[in-house]
């Protein structure tokens, strides 16, 4: 506000008539009038996911969290396991811890990709911006996604590497245990990034979308936990089988029970969920008002 | 051109808006005016397609905002200083908004020279004066080069320099023929800046006037006048067939301005004059007439008074 600026220096030069009485739009923009598409929003939605430190903050305490505890858990055991102790192990599997803790900085994120635009009013713009709006929360989660499993599957990578090497007792995994231990559980993780961003766009509140998803990840497991009684072991038991640590252990052939999802169930589920609340979350956006 | 027709927003029980008909017309600035919670926000929300209206329609060049492909190119809107990510760049925000739209980069940097932004282009926006939020709000506007333009409150806040900053901008946007669209709740302020003038109370529209009527209809000039000597006064002025009014805090006014003719009838009759002194009944005071109504409804209703809206709780309801 330092310096007054000359009225309108408008660069380029306005073809205009300021006939009065011309009953129609006098201004005619010399910028050539485009049809939008959804490239238009990807690009707008990379700018300003690329253009917040929260996104460094959160993906970068995620990489630290993944490849750390990752890398810590198999030195430790390689370090206190006797001899042959390890023969039957998946070496691939001490990545599990990195990535369970992980999920929080990828729910963070997902969230705020969505809920922080309400928080801020930046949503009003983007919504004048593009009146489309399926379209802002499909270039929202597409960008959203590639980034959440690009950066996922690059520290899941890495972990699962430095492990096979630091385990060399351990059993070679096969090609199908490589396949689920670093592409499945990166596909896994960004779609449980992807449900929090679509939770966040139907919460419209950051603390509280968080909450919401902390909750669903955490709650099944502490609530089976505390279900002593005889009648609910069934109940207990489906809670333990579907709990998101559990699915997730599933990746690594590590569930906690024999029963329940195996294989690839938990990436099906997880996508069944996921599409289910996007298209609420896509039916709710079109009602709403901003 | 916006054209409204019969445009109706309900919010449960509560008409916000209330069969709203008016046309904003290219060339002009249109002020729009109304008090506090008069329903003016809420108003350009459903312009701008955020709020679906309960009935009506509302066209911005024959189309439905969310018909338009490119809307930025149509129509700017400065809704509040506030709707924007902090933590963003003044650069990186107009950046998103242009690619959301296939707007060329280059025209970033030419709106940021224009409301003279350039030096803290790469800084966050949440470290700005709410002037320099404004001016970035403005900017965003400006990036389509739109033909419309739309500002909600847009001097609020702002210091006399900025003020006058946004009066010229408003009236060179104008003169080029574009359509101008200004909500205020400050008369005064559109009295320097409106050509057209919508007034809402209640939701409902109370005058669609040009400014040059609306100030000929409702600027009353008078003469006011105090002495000791009332009655001796009274029979002068009305034996020279000059109509008085009595008000009640014992003063006498004389519309129009004929202050000479009266201190020479007084002093030719030798009545002593407290005061003689030409008023002008200003443009603020003729809103608040217009307006009195939709406010003391607010007042005097049965039902219990509703918490008073501050201007702009709409649009900062999350924040």
């Amino acid at each position: 506000m330092s310096t007054p600026q000359p009225p309108m220096p408008q660069t380029a030069a306005p073809n205009w008539q300021a006939a009065p009485g011309a009953s129609y739009p006098a201004y005619t923009s010399p910028i050539p009038v485009k049809r939008t598409h959804l490239g238009n929003a990807l690009a707008s939605e990379w700018t300003k996911i690329r253009s917040v430190r929260s996104t460094m903050w959160t993906l970068g305490v995620f990489v630290v969290l993944v490849v750390g505890i990752g890398l810590a858990a198999a030195a430790l055991v390689s370090a206190n396991a006797g001899e042959g102790e390890l023969a039957g192990e998946n070496p691939l599997s001490f990545g599990f811890f990195g990535l369970l803790l992980g999920i929080m900085c990828v729910i963070t994120l997902g969230v705020l990709t969505t809920a922080s635009e309400y928080g801020t009013g930046m949503i009003r713009t983007t919504m004048t911006a593009c009146p489309t709006r399926g379209r802002v929360l499909t270039a929202k989660a597409i960008v959203f996604f590639v980034v959440a499993f690009s950066v996922t599957l690059a520290s899941a990578v890495l972990v699962a590497l430095a492990d096979v090497a630091l385990l060399s007792d351990a059993r070679e995994p096969s090609s199908s245990e490589w396949l689920k231990g670093t592409v499945g559980v990166s596909f896994y993780i960004a779609l449980i990034g992807l449900l929090s961003l679509v939770v966040g766009s139907v919460i419209r509140h950051s603390a509280g979308a968080i909450t919401i998803m902390i909750g669903l990840v955490l709650a099944p497991l502490v609530i089976a936990l505390f279900m002593f009684s005889e009648s609910l072991e069934d109940l207990r038991q489906a809670l333990f089988e579907y709990s998101i640590p559990n699915q997730l252990s599933v990746f690594y052939s590590q569930s906690l029970t024999d029963t329940g999802p195996s294989g690839w169930d938990p990436l099906w589920i997880m996508l069944g969920v996921t599409a289910a609340a996007f298209a609420g979350a896509y039916v709710l956006l079109e009602k709403r008002d901003v | 051109m916006i054209e409204l027709e019969g445009l109706t927003k309900r919010y449960g029980e509560k008409m916000a808006v209330n069969n709203l008909t008016f046309t904003v017309r290219p060339g002009i600035v249109t002020g729009f005016l109304g008090p506090n919670g008069a329903g003016k926000s809420t108003t350009m929300r459903m312009m701008l397609g955020l709020d679906r209206p309960t009935a009506g329609d509302v066209r911005i060049d024959g189309k439905h905002y969310d018909q338009l492909k490119d809307p930025l190119k149509y129509i700017g809107a400065l809704l509040d200083a506030k709707a924007m990510h902090g933590g963003r760049s003044a650069y990186n925000h107009l950046l998103c908004l242009a690619q959301s739209n296939g707007i060329p980069k280059k025209r970033v940097q030419e709106v940021l020279d224009t409301v003279g932004l350039t030096p803290v282009a790469r800084k966050k926006a949440k470290g700005f004066s709410l002037g320099m939020g404004q001016r970035l709000g403005i900017a965003g506007a400006l990036l389509g080069d739109p033909r419309i333009l739309m500002f909600d409150e847009p001097v609020n806040g702002l210091d006399p320099e900025g003020i006058h900053w946004i009066r010229n901008l408003m009236k060179s946007l104008a003169a080029q023929g574009r359509t101008v669209f200004v909500s205020s709740h400050l008369m005064s302020e559109m009295a320097l800046t409106a050509d057209h003038l919508v007034v809402i109370g209640q939701g409902r529209l109370l005058a669609d006037t040009s400014m040059a009527d609306f100030i000929a209809q409702n600027s009353r000039s008078y003469v006011r006048i105090r002495t000791p000597h009332r009655e001796r006064l009274l029979d002068v002025l009305q034996r020279a067939g000059v109509t008085v009014v009595q008000t009640g805090n014992g003063t006498l006014e004389v519309d129009g301005g004929k202050s000479e003719r009266i201190g020479e009838l007084a002093a030719q009759h030798r009545i002593v004059l407290h005061e003689l002194s030409p008023q002008q009944a200003s443009l603020e005071e003729a809103f608040m007439q217009l307006t009195a109504e939709s406010v003391e409804y607010h007042a005097h209703s049965e039902a219990p008074p509703e918490q008073p809206r501050a201007w702009g709780d709409g649009w900062r309801k999350e924040s």
